[in-house]
């Protein structure tokens, strides 16, 4: 019996790894993706991703609209930067037309964009503060990107659902007193990133929080398909915008940011780098621009003056066929890829030569690092995923389609 | 029964009017107002009273009738009673503390002198004159043991809150929340030691006394200046041992939600809410009059003011004594005040630890830092003293 009651202590306490649900409806998992983690004490061992929460149907939705309807769904991709979305799907489809748009529409999509991604940086940056609970140096950034929005709407005309990009050309040009906007807002801008970075970029708890957490190698990056900031954090040194130029990045002088050990701090600083490399890319798009047509004059696409649709039947059935029937697109496929706020925004499109899309898919640069996002946070604690689940900046809308 | 009356008014000024006023109007001012003005902000000002916004202070009181309409949810399977304690559990030791802390010198029915040439010690002379407890709740001769007794029981509070509500984000806060306030008290109470061990003492208003001491007749031997190290690793315990930022991982709400307080409701979230305002004001007043020389207002005693050697009595010996106690009482606010207002703008700039970061300050710098400062003061006490 005395050997008994000695044993229960001689064995170890019996653990078992506990299961928690992370989401879809947590602070941390924002934009709606589930983990399922498999913890040891603090410590995870396993985690699962799901995506689709918010799942809706884009890429069936587009094949019921014309070519042009297409574009206010395309705001709702990565909708902390949709001009970006919107420029993108003009390209992909403008390759497949095969026209060439006036350089004036090029260099304010140039522009645009790059304002565009300002937003994505601004937010992405911020909300890293605001997740380690940092929450002023988040209400500054946010600061940067209302200014930032600010722009967008008046050009625009909106400040999220902004639908501007065009086939063939663009909505409208560039307001009168824009440059003059741009220049209190550029002052602003640099203001505020000092201030964010005297907060955070040496700031003890902040590198101890984010270097050497969310580990990513450049093999491992390649391999899972990660592009855009996550994968210069590593190293690599891809941005489409230098290797593949579009738009006018060929004709501007910028340089791209690279991290060396893709952890969170590096794709922090990388975020921060490029808002002000988007700065430059903005000053000399303004410098550079040469007053002009923004829209292309091919027939095809490009609805006739009203002048034209009222006095001439040409003009009226042409109208009416592109507003009916939608662009007509020759039969064909493309694939053409862009770079977004978070890496590369590809378009598949397929055609069979009606106004309407047969297919598009979009390569959203979310969905893909969601596929390896397992990868940084197995290995660390759980207090690790919510910084580098934000550097990654995972956007829902983007992710799930 | 004129003792129980005084003991009860003391009682209701310190706990309900000072700790209770300041706790909430911290709340109000100082997380809201304080951070609006950090982060260009307008803050809380859409409640109004008769028209008038008044700083945003009706927004507490809406907050308040909020709180207790609000619909009080325990969640499944939670046990009942602990979870229905928890909240007094963490919030009874924040006000407890209190009895132990002077706001004043006791009250002297004489005369007061004192004495520059013995430490200037403050004596009560005169016939059938003695001193009167009239400024703590509580005059007890182990008062920073009881303040520290106290403190440690808020932690069974947490750990039960996160126990009982059957969440793994509450428990996960509660472990952490356990985890942090064990750890840290060690540090905090051999900091303290060093300080114990010049003082002589662990009466808080003897303490405080001693603090009133002129080194060179122009500098105050406040804790801070014998024990500056201890005072710096004090403050960074405390801060600690209140569980706010950058110390709040056992609430931090982008990974576990609200940590221990995740499954609370109604005036049981609020109480668990006002629970840790309470302790960052406690933890303000403990640093005060260890470090900070509590009621002591630099060169202000009872029958006058010294430094340098000289001595002035303004306004004649009778009204001077009544001026110094408020002036007192006011150094003891202000540094309260001030300790707090410091507390929240550490909240409001830093970002959060991560909990194995927390656990390495703790037991890898801080404690070998003040068990040192240990070392080296008791080695000064034995040559010098």
């Amino acid at each position: 019996m005395a050997e008994d009651i000695y044993e229960p202590i001689d064995q170890d306490v019996h653990t078992e790894p506990m299961i928690l649900q992370m989401g879809p409806s947590h602070p941390a998992t924002h934009g709606t993706v589930r983990f399922t983690l498999t913890l040891e004490g603090e410590k995870i061992i396993k985690c699962e991703t799901e995506v689709g929460y918010l799942h809706r149907g884009f890429e069936k939705e587009v094949e019921n609209s014309t070519w042009t309807q297409v574009f206010p769904y395309t705001d709702r991709l990565n909708y902390v930067s949709p001009l970006l979305n919107n420029f993108g799907y003009s390209l992909a489809v403008e390759r497949l037309l095969e026209i060439d748009v006036p350089p004036r529409c090029n260099w304010i999509r140039t522009l645009m964009g790059e304002i565009s991604r300002l937003s994505d940086h601004l937010t992405c940056t911020g909300a890293a503060a605001l997740e380690l609970g940092a929450m002023s140096a988040f209400l500054y950034a946010i600061e940067g990107r209302e200014l930032v929005w600010d722009l967008i709407e008046e050009v625009t005309g909106a400040r999220l659902t902004v639908s501007y990009g065009r086939i063939g050309g663009l909505k409208d040009d560039l307001t009168e007193g824009f440059e003059e906007r741009w220049k209190y807002t550029k002052k602003r801008l640099f203001e505020i990133r000092e201030e964010i970075g005297q907060l955070l970029t040496r700031n003890r708890i902040f590198l101890d929080r984010f270097q050497g957490t969310g580990v990513l190698t450049p093999d491992m990056a390649l391999s899972y398909g990660y592009t855009g900031p996550c994968l210069r954090s590593t190293g690599v040194d891809y941005d489409v915008r230098k290797d593949h130029p579009y738009f006018m990045y060929d004709e501007v002088d910028f340089d791209v940011p690279v991290g060396s050990k893709g952890d969170n701090y590096d794709r922090y600083l990388v975020r921060m780098d490029e808002i002000v490399q988007s700065i430059r890319i903005i000053d000399q798009c303004l410098e550079k621009m040469e007053p002009g047509p923004i829209n292309s004059d091919d027939p095809r696409v490009m609805l006739p003056e009203k002048e034209k649709v009222y006095n001439t039947i040409e003009g009226m059935i042409s109208h009416f066929k592109i507003i009916f029937e939608g662009i007509q697109v020759p039969p064909g496929e493309v694939y053409s890829y862009t770079e977004a706020g978070n890496g590369e925004l590809g378009y598949y499109i397929v055609s069979n030569g009606t106004g309407k899309p047969w297919k598009i898919h979009v390569r959203s640069p979310s969905l893909i690092m969601m596929g390896g996002i397992h990868k940084l946070i197995e290995g660390g604690l759980i207090a690790d995923i919510i910084p580098t689940f934000d550097t990654v900046n995972m956007i829902g809308g983007e992710c799930d389609k | 029964m004129v003792e129980v009356l005084i003991s009860l008014l003391k009682i209701t000024v310190i706990v309900f009017v000072f700790v209770m006023g300041v706790a909430s109007a911290m709340t109000l001012l100082g997380d809201r107002k304080q951070s609006a003005k950090i982060q260009n902000r307008v803050g809380p000002n859409q409640a109004k009273f008769f028209g008038f916004s008044l700083f945003g202070f009706p927004h507490f009181i809406a907050d308040g009738i909020k709180m207790v309409l609000k619909e009080n949810i325990v969640p499944a399977n939670a046990n009942k009673f602990l979870h229905t304690i928890a909240p007094a559990l963490v919030f009874m030791p924040a006000l407890i503390g209190w009895s132990v802390m002077p706001f004043m010198d006791h009250f002297c029915t004489g005369t007061v002198q004192t004495l520059p040439d013995q430490n200037y010690t403050e004596i009560c002379t005169g016939p059938g004159a003695e001193w009167k407890n009239y400024f703590s709740i509580m005059h007890m001769n182990s008062g920073v043991l009881f303040a520290f007794a106290i403190a440690a029981i808020s932690v069974y509070g947490a750990a039960i809150a996160g126990w009982a509500s059957n969440s793994k984000f509450s428990l996960l806060g509660g472990l952490r929340s356990s985890a942090q306030m064990i750890s840290y008290e060690v540090s905090m109470g051999l900091s303290l030691a060093g300080v114990l061990m010049i003082y002589g003492t662990l009466n808080i208003n003897e303490m405080i006394r001693m603090q009133g001491n002129l080194l060179g007749d122009w500098l105050p031997m406040w804790g801070i200046v014998i024990q500056p190290v201890a005072f710096f690793l004090f403050l960074l315990a405390g801060l600690a041992e209140t569980k706010r930022a950058p110390f709040d991982l056992p609430e931090g709400e982008s990974e576990i939600v609200a940590g221990y307080i995740t499954e609370y409701s109604s005036m049981k979230f609020a109480m668990m809410q006002l629970a840790e305002y309470a302790a960052t004001v406690f933890i303000a007043a403990l640093v005060a009059v260890v470090f900070l020389g509590g009621w002591q207002f630099p060169y202000v005693y009872a029958d006058g003011i010294r430094i340098f050697g000289g001595h002035w009595v303004p306004f004649g010996e009778e009204v001077w004594y009544w001026i110094s106690i408020f002036l007192r009482i006011g150094a003891m606010v202000f540094k309260i005040l001030f300790l707090v207002w410091l507390q929240f703008m550490m909240r409001w700039t830093l970002p959060r630890f991560r909990y194995d970061q927390v656990m390495t300050l703790g037991w890898k710098i801080l404690l070998p830092l003040s068990i040192a400062n240990l070392f080296v003061t008791a080695l000064v006490l034995v040559i010098i003293w």
